[in-house]
């Protein structure tokens, strides 16, 4: 018996200094990882406050002195980069408001009210998820250019108010189906029309999914490249993105002012990400999950 | 009771008429809430696709007026184009390489973050961090960290003793490199493993110890077994997107030292907004749609053999 017990203890302890190492590997490896992860951001901010001439000096300063915080304000006026700020922020409310109102309006219509085929056209809609967007990059330039509207916003935005995007209403109607549908019923009885019951019922119990929609969609639309590069060609109408990458190719060996530029574009990103995290979270781990 | 009859008759028949237009009145509400959407699929997606399927068939190069040339541009792309092979190999070591590490790297990262430890959303939101760096931004900045003089990773060589390289500046190294920055941002791919890490009963785990398996075990016969799902769906959705990777080889090396980097969507972007050879790019976003569709359906076919799900075969 009492041997048992002793074993018994001395089982434990193994078990427990196991678990010590174990920890202590994982709590390194977390460490590690994230050293990794935050070395580039790192070294993005301390390339942004240093002279050129510190910035060429070897070996390599890892905290700048003095810090040149002027890179800042002379990054931000060698382009106009307020005014690509106002163009981006024209194209991300436009964005986000569009989407938010009709992908709402979509997802509602296919997942609450019943009407003939519609499954099947929503699994129509489905299917062009798995498209490459090489696909209809070309036509749909050609019909904006044919429409004469290449060089101006509409493309970007356009879209955005048919639907905003079939991932979004995806999304959306997946949550939807969560709501009890006695509430859409109670509602009705009381003599609400469809529109009311949405507004009334759906959207007020859907916040964290239509806030993550907004997210998302507000993402999109300030890191898109790609869509503002094939349709403004006009300097004035530049977003972010495209001046920054303007930028990179005027003043390739700046780095101390391209570095600054760099920050300034991810800061806000950064700082949304941190205060909104649950719903960057929750938005994608829902995807994977009833994907 | 002899007069109520055509009462309840009545009564009946005022009910399916106001079913009936209430079934109308829920479909014309319906329609009209989904009026924009579809609008926009049209136009948006079924549009283009058709167009892009017929465009693909002419020499249209924006000037002149399109004329059928029948498979004119893919006998072009398969016989007389050596950029068409020289995009197809860079894209296709960038994927197979960048998708399979991409997953090893995001499911290390997530089984790390899924130990039950202090500071596990602190850990999380650092992971995840980069991953929210516009593509641009990270470019820009992955430009400097590659630079080959004063760039950090060649400092850090330099420091450790080791010959500096030269990145994406070497024909020989840029996949790689391109590879490495894309590692940055697996932050995505890591939630939606931890999602399905936490799909996992703890009592398997109990299961496992109890017959005196040891961590090892547990991964290999209850972890990789049960997350097999979500790997199938990770692995789709980066196929999709490492073969359409456009902003990174654009800005940072257009396509070179010597073609090196001319990934797929890249080659397909210089020929339509560069060249206006739009027929010829149309041609070659179907060939890539034909070949992202063909390793997907491949890629699911074979599943069958290694996704486990629970309760049986979905």
């Amino acid at each position: 018996m009492k041997s048992a017990a002793a074993l018994g203890r001395s089982q434990v302890r193994a078990a427990s200094r196991i678990d010590w190492l174990s920890t202590l590997i994982t709590y390194s490896l977390c460490g590690l990882g994230s050293f990794l992860m935050l070395l580039p951001l790192f070294w993005l901010v301390r390339s942004s406050v240093m002279t050129l001439d510190q910035i060429f000096r070897f070996p390599p300063e890892w905290i700048p002195a003095p810090f040149a915080w002027q890179n800042y304000p002379e990054a931000l006026t060698t382009v106009p980069f307020l005014l690509y700020l106002k163009n981006t922020v024209f194209i991300l409310v436009q964005t986000v408001l569009g989407t938010l109102i009709t992908a709402t309006l979509a997802a509602y219509g296919f997942s609450r009210l019943r009407w003939p085929g519609r499954d099947l056209i929503f699994n129509i809609l489905l299917t062009t998820l798995m498209l490459p967007y090489a696909i209809t990059l070309i036509p749909t330039f050609l019909l904006w250019a044919h429409l004469g509207l290449v060089n101006t916003t509409w493309p970007l935005v356009l879209p955005r108010w048919c639907g905003g995007g079939i991932f979004y209403i995806f999304l959306l109607r997946q949550f939807f189906r969560t709501i009890p549908r006695e509430l859409d019923e109670a509602a009705i009885l009381d003599g609400a029309n469809p529109l009311q019951v949405l507004w009334h019922v759906v959207v007020p119990l859907s916040r964290p999914a239509l806030i993550t929609v907004a997210i998302f969609s507000a993402l999109g639309a300030w890191n898109d490249f790609l869509g503002p590069l094939m349709y403004l060609n006009e300097s004035s109408k530049y977003t972010l993105a495209l001046g920054l990458a303007e930028f990179t190719g005027l003043y390739s060996s700046q780095w101390h002012l391209l570095m600054a530029a760099s920050t300034v574009v991810i800061i806000p990103v950064v700082l949304l990400f941190f205060f909104a995290q649950r719903y960057f979270i929750e938005g994608i781990a829902l995807t994977g999950t009833k994907g | 009771m002899h007069h109520t009859a055509p009462y309840e008759q009545r009564l009946a028949r005022t009910k399916t008429k106001f079913l009936v237009s209430r079934e109308r009145r829920e479909m014309i509400w319906g329609l009209t809430c989904v009026a924009p959407a579809l609008a926009g699929f049209l136009f948006w997606q079924v549009g283009p696709i058709l167009g892009s399927l017929v465009i693909a068939f002419t020499d249209w190069t924006v000037a002149n007026t399109p004329h059928w040339i029948g498979l004119s541009n893919f006998q072009r792309m398969l016989f007389a184009d050596p950029l068409f092979y020289k995009s197809l190999s860079v894209t296709g070591i960038y994927a197979a390489t960048g998708v399979f590490l991409n997953l090893s790297f995001a499911l290390a990262l997530a089984l790390l973050l899924s130990q039950k430890i202090f500071g596990l959303t602190f850990f999380r939101t650092i992971f995840y961090l980069p991953s929210t760096v516009p593509a641009i931004a990270s470019s820009v900045l992955w430009l400097w960290l590659f630079n080959p003089e004063f760039g950090l990773f060649n400092s850090i060589l330099t420091g450790l003793g080791l010959p500096k390289q030269q990145w994406i500046y070497d024909e020989n190294s840029v996949l790689a490199s391109l590879i490495l920055m894309n590692l940055w941002s697996v932050g995505p791919l890591m939630v939606i493993f931890l999602a399905g890490l936490q799909t996992i009963p703890k009592y398997l785990y109990d299961a496992v110890a109890v017959d005196g398996g040891n961590a090892w075990h547990k991964f290999r016969f209850v972890t990789l077994p049960l997350l097999t799902p979500t790997i199938l769906f990770n692995l789709i959705l980066s196929i999709i997107d490492t073969f359409q990777v456009f902003t990174q080889p654009y800005v940072m090396t257009q396509g070179g030292p010597n073609n090196a980097s001319l990934l797929y969507v890249l080659y397909l972007y210089r020929k339509a907004f560069q060249e206006y050879d739009m027929g010829y790019a149309s041609a070659l976003a179907w060939v890539l749609f034909l070949i992202i569709a063909l390793i997907s359906f491949v890629v699911l076919q074979t599943s069958r053999r290694w996704v486990f799900y629970v309760g049986g075969s979905e």
